[in-house]
């Protein structure tokens, strides 16, 4: 085969693992300026799309961006972002601002670990709940914060964390 | 052919005559809170709840619209009601419930519902006027004068109990004063005296006839929404000008912006003066900037503008990740069209044709906002080729961060934008000479970017009057913690940290004692009590052992555990220390690992001496800011609560109670009636004994949970 050929077999191959948007986003910002500079647009598109990045679609956007995949990979590495692992069907971040932390984050998050034995950046085992430690939202007058998807609880202590993830489906173990 | 000013004036025009006529011709107009912060506490329930109400009831000349923060956190959501002739009243902690009761009394039968106002909750006795008396710098020598002459003019003229005198901060005329405002009648009076007051009282208040010779007519961008505040007790003690629009204006319409004089800076700018005019006119200003160097932005603006390079870049700095800070993403949810025509402003300084807004990706409002403002900048002609009818051309692009602290640091930040792993260079070469792609480039903060508009309208020498000798203009900063009135307040440089902490702020919450605040973020420092009056300026909290930072400010009570404070931070900067130069990411790691261990009850004697060094070392060899600054919240504590870490230490002791390793529990047989609820409430069932007998905690099966002295009601469990 042509080397032609073979990057025409590599660039369908990595075509067929992206959704057609980010295909079609990613040929248009390569015709730009300093085209590689978007990145790490793509790569939040990406993320945004299937909730994580694996090997798989970060070595498509290397392909198809012609950057090479121990940069894609660096990149999406270094940044905090960008997580590599399936996330839960809930995601539940805990804000550990100062202004959190300073009224109490800390003993919410260890309550969290503890009643769902999972670690910060990990997904239980029923892959019900992913757990992340959120910088500050910017919502510090009603802190500690814990975010559950979209919603914000405010003023969270120790306690309303099991009344809490109850609502998602959380059964305590007797 | 119109010029650029007539052009943008016929706009403003139209821009009044479709808000005078869809807005506030209505007989009562509702604004509700729309920001992050207000969402989170329930604002858009009570958005829906109100449309809902407006759908059933559909009465006449009622508009409901949006506004971002106005900073009034701890009180939020926050709805203010305006009617023709009557005072804005502002409603706090609303529900829908409380919408409904709101709407039933004020919208429709106009009787305002008192417990709920921010007047009440505030625990400000009613009035039917506010006179509050500068007591900034240049006039707080006769401040305490004037309002005693008032608060006597009052009395003897029967209108105590009806007029409230206040002080407020530096209200930036400082030419004028000392200054008087009349609230809500919207007169502020200048060059006042004890004489002048009496007349104010006896002619203006008794007589309803202003005293026209006293009147300040000039008009400002700043300040002209006081009545709209419609709080002068908490937003009395400010100043906004970065914050000027903030909570007064919708943040997603561009006529809005236009009607408060937006844009006009940037046409006087690129139709009256040169680059060069612009630049020093921002150098006479003594801006400084805002994110937390303090560098002088029209020197800044020199650097990248004498370069001869046909592009250049300008970019604007909003990846606010100091934790606890808040400041640049209300102020681009409140008012994200200043922040275009900052940039707008700086780029025509310096030559550049693009521009950049690097921002947090978190800040998904924030975000729609600002694109929304540059859409709408774009339609209109303010952006893209040949702006405002001039022959210069300007576009601003947004990128997103991925959540890196040290992308703060201006090298690091621009090999983010480059796509690249956001790690830092040394400097020199600065951005300003070799920036973004290798071109000169200037990064401005938010808050440095929303300043300069402000500063070409009401002039450059009316900018340096406020403030300190070599720290001119405002901070805004985000106050939380243990603090009552949290959120964000603008404040002249030069009020001291005890002033935001106990006027503004409102003192500690639930009558617990200060022990400390901390500004700067993770690159700052704790101040004690002792320190609390320092002016808040960048060379005096420099030499306190702080810095001013981007404005996060964190009040901490005797509740919280100095040791394990510096712990958290390191805590962050250790995680965000990127790895390139080995002082910031082994040296932090080690100062973490000694921190842990005396928060553990592992502390050997010595371990001081060693934080000490190795923050001293970090601080003298870190490739970038990050690292300099890592070991501030370390040397900081030490430096001011060494007693803390000697307790933990050597007594294996935490004061505060926090550091759960170093804790013990023990009931005390004397106060223990053997109600039996300790061990109830313990989770691991190591609390023993009979009921009407004393109980005990087996300390070896203790987990130190807490929750037996919490249970306790006789203070019987003690905790050491």
């Amino acid at each position: 085969m042509m080397v032609s050929e073979l990057m025409k077999v590599e660039d369908d191959k990595a075509r067929a693992s992206l959704p057609e948007a980010i295909v079609r986003y990613i040929e248009s910002v390569r015709s730009c300026e300093h085209g590689e500079s978007y990145l790490i647009a793509v790569l939040h598109k990406v993320q945004e799309h299937f909730g994580y990045l694996d090997m798989r679609q970060m070595s498509a956007v290397s392909q198809l961006m012609q950057i090479p995949s121990a940069k894609v990979t660096g990149v999406a590495s270094f940044y905090h972002f960008f997580t590599f692992v399936p996330r839960g069907k809930h995601k539940l971040a805990i804000c550990l601002g100062t202004a959190c932390f300073v009224k109490g984050a800390g003993q919410v998050l260890d309550k969290i670990k503890e009643l769902l034995r999972v670690d910060v950046g990990h997904t239980t085992k029923d892959q019900l709940f992913s757990l992340d430690v959120a910088r500050c939202v910017g919502a510090c007058a009603l802190a500690p914060v814990l975010i559950v998807d979209e919603k914000v609880y405010a003023n969270v202590k120790p306690d309303d964390v099991a009344r809490i993830l109850e609502e998602y489906g959380f059964a305590a173990k007797k | 052919m119109a010029t650029p000013m007539e052009q943008l004036l016929e706009r403003r025009r139209n821009a009044k005559f479709h808000l005078f006529r869809d807005k506030f011709s209505a007989d009562v107009r509702i604004t509700v809170g729309s920001a992050t912060c207000e969402n989170a506490a329930g604002s858009e329930a009570v958005r829906r709840r109100f449309q809902e109400l407006l759908d059933q009831h559909k009465p006449k000349h009622v508009v409901i619209g949006n506004v971002g923060c106005s900073g009034k956190c701890d009180m939020e959501p926050v709805v203010l009601i305006v009617r023709p002739g009557e005072l804005p009243v502002k409603y706090v902690h609303m529900t829908p419930e409380r919408v409904d009761e709101v709407f039933a009394e004020h919208v429709l039968n106009g009787r305002q519902v008192e417990k709920y106002t921010m007047r009440h909750e505030a625990g400000m006795p009613a009035a039917d006027r506010v006179i509050s008396v500068c007591e900034g710098a240049h006039c707080r020598a006769q401040s305490s004068e004037i309002q005693k002459a008032f608060r006597e003019s009052l009395a003897a003229a029967g209108l105590a109990e009806k007029v409230v005198v206040t002080p407020s901060a530096c209200q930036g005329l400082c030419a004028a004063g000392p200054v008087a405002y009349v609230y809500p009648d919207d007169v502020m009076y200048q060059h006042v005296t004890p004489e002048v007051a009496a007349r104010i009282v006896n002619e203006h208040l008794v007589g309803d006839r202003p005293c026209s010779d006293h009147i300040w007519q000039e008009s400002r961008v700043t300040n002209r929404f006081a009545p709209l505040y419609s709080d002068v007790y908490f937003f009395g003690k400010q100043l906004r000008i970065t914050l000027r629009n903030c909570g007064v204006i919708d943040p997603e319409s561009l006529d809005e912006y236009l009607a408060v004089r937006g844009y006009e800076a940037a046409v006087t700018a690129m139709t009256t003066m040169t680059p060069m005019d612009v630049i020093n006119a921002i150098t006479k200003s003594g801006l400084r900037g805002r994110g937390g160097g303090g560098f002088p932005t029209g020197v800044k603006w020199n650097f990248a503008a004498s370069q001869a390079s046909d592009t250049k870049y300008i970019i604007c700095n909003a990846d606010e990740g100091d934790p606890g800070a808040f400041m640049d993403r209300s102020t681009i949810e409140g008012d994200p069209h200043t922040i275009v025509e900052g940039m707008i402003l700086a780029g025509y300084a310096i030559g550049a044709k693009r521009g950049f807004v690097y921002i947090r990706a978190e800040y998904s409002l924030a975000i729609k906002r600002i694109e929304k403002a540059i859409e709408d900048a774009r339609a209109a002609g303010f952006l893209g080729k040949g702006i405002f009818g001039t022959a210069c051309d300007f576009d601003i692009e947004i990128r997103l961060g991925a959540g890196a602290f040290v992308c703060g640091e201006e090298t690091a930040l621009i090999h983010s934008i480059e796509g690249e792993r956001g790690q830092p260079r040394p400097r020199p070469p600065y951005p300003a000479v070799i920036g973004l792609w290798g071109k000169p480039t200037v990064i401005n903060n938010v808050e440095t970017m929303a300043n300069l508009p402000a500063i070409l309208l009401d002039g450059p020498e009316w900018f340096a009057s406020i403030g300190t000798a070599r720290s001119k203009g405002t901070k805004v900063f985000a106050l939380a913690g243990k603090v009552k009135n949290t959120g964000l307040v603008e404040v002249p440089m030069g009020t001291t940290l005890r002033q935001v902490v106990f006027d503004v702020g409102g003192g500690i919450l639930n009558g617990k004692r200060f022990k400390a605040v901390q500004t700067g973020g993770p690159a700052g420092g704790c101040m004690p009590e002792s320190a609390l009056d320092t002016p808040v300026d960048y060379d005096s909290l420099m030499a306190a052992g702080s810095i001013m930072g981007s404005g996060g400010m964190i009040v901490i009570d005797e509740d919280s555990c100095m040791v394990d404070m510096a712990r958290y931070f390191l805590d962050f900067t250790q995680d965000e220390s990127c790895g390139k130069c080995t002082p910031c990411r082994e040296g932090t790691k080690r100062m973490l690992e000694i921190l842990n261990r005396i928060t553990s009850g592992r502390g050997v004697e010595g371990d001081v001496e060693k934080l000490l060094r190795l923050g001293d070392t970090i601080k003298k060899t870190s490739l970038c800011g990050l690292g300099q600054a890592a070991p501030n919240p370390v040397l900081s504590t030490i430096n001011h609560f060494r007693a803390e870490y000697d307790a933990h230490i050597r007594e294996k002791r935490c004061q505060a109670g926090v550091c759960t390793a170093l804790l013990s529990y023990t009931i005390d047989p004397e106060k223990c009636v053997g109600c039996g609820a300790c061990a109830k409430k313990c989770p691991v069932n190591c609390i023993k004994g009979q009921p009407k007998s004393v109980y005990v905690i087996d300390g070896v099966r203790c987990i130190r949970c807490g929750n037996c002295f919490k249970a306790c009601k006789f203070n019987a469990v003690q905790r050491k």
